[in-house]
């Protein structure tokens, strides 16, 4: 089984992804989703050297949610920062130790802190995330608020 | 009729903030400043935009409904990454050109 699937939820994303978009429903298409579904994890197999495992569903769901919701008020914040004079901003570069070990979770911690509030990562580097933030006023509570509200609830999602 | 309103609002939202971000990208000072605001600003814009199309085409009775959901999906994806690579290769220069002597700090 781990053979023929070794990432059992890569390969549904694909199938479901190339249904979507395909023109329309057919058993033409569903052979190609097939085909890559089963194909492309099976090529890329030697990037995941220990793929990741879903361990919590419901964390998983919750973090999206809490993700979403900072989103908007990201865009709200930053449209703001934007609009108003940039002497003002206080931008700083913020190093957060990581707890996370996984590479590929730890990427999955940059992608959130880059789509967040006022926060874009720079750099992956031996357990170290390097964050640019826009606008700082406390940094040691800025990197606090991202451990604690991403990086702790994305370890319980991986269980590491 | 009250549809359309929504999706008229969505749209002008959506263009709003696609229209900030660039706005942002334009004024900041500086590179990694300049990064905020399309990796932000267009999240929101698009996402207001492709809201506005599922109630659009949830209305008028066609079936794109899921294909604007993975339009999202790999906006989320994609914009990050290329901002992290953005990122990284202005970090790289900033840090030869610093080893060389005489350059500017980070800040």
């Amino acid at each position: 089984m781990r053979h023929v699937l070794p990432q059992p939820v890569l390969s549904l994303l694909i199938l479901g992804l190339w249904l979507v978009l395909a023109p329309s429903p057919g058993l033409g298409h569903l052979l190609i989703a097939l085909g890559l579904a089963l194909g492309l994890p099976w090529v890329t197999r030697s990037f995941w050297p220990n793929p990741p495992r879903l361990a919590n569903a419901w964390a998983a769901l919750r973090l999206l949610g809490v993700v979403l919701a900072d989103i908007i008020v990201a865009n709200i914040e930053v449209a703001r920062q934007v609009v108003g004079p940039p002497e003002r901003l206080r931008p700083e570069f913020l190093e957060v130790p990581l707890d996370i070990t996984d590479p590929f979770v730890a990427s999955l911690l940059g992608s959130i802190v880059s789509l967040t509030p006022g926060t874009v990562s720079i750099e992956i580097d031996r357990g170290v995330l390097l964050v640019h933030a826009l606008h700082v006023t406390d940094g040691a509570e800025a990197v606090a608020r991202i451990k604690s509200r991403y990086e702790a609830p994305l370890r319980k999602v991986f269980a590491c | 009729m009250i549809a359309e309103i929504i999706v008229s609002l969505l749209l002008l939202l959506g263009g709003s903030f696609a229209l900030l971000g660039s706005f942002g990208l334009a004024r900041l000072p500086d590179f990694f400043m300049r990064l905020h605001g399309p990796t932000k600003a267009t999240t929101l814009g698009v996402g207001a935009i492709i809201v506005a199309s599922l109630l659009h085409v949830g209305t008028s009775e066609t079936d794109a409904g899921p294909r604007e959901l993975a339009v999202t999906l790999f906006l989320l994806i994609t914009a990050p990454v290329t901002a992290h690579l953005l990122s990284k290769a202005a970090l790289t220069e900033q840090r030869r050109r610093e080893s060389k002597g005489g350059g500017a700090s980070r800040q």
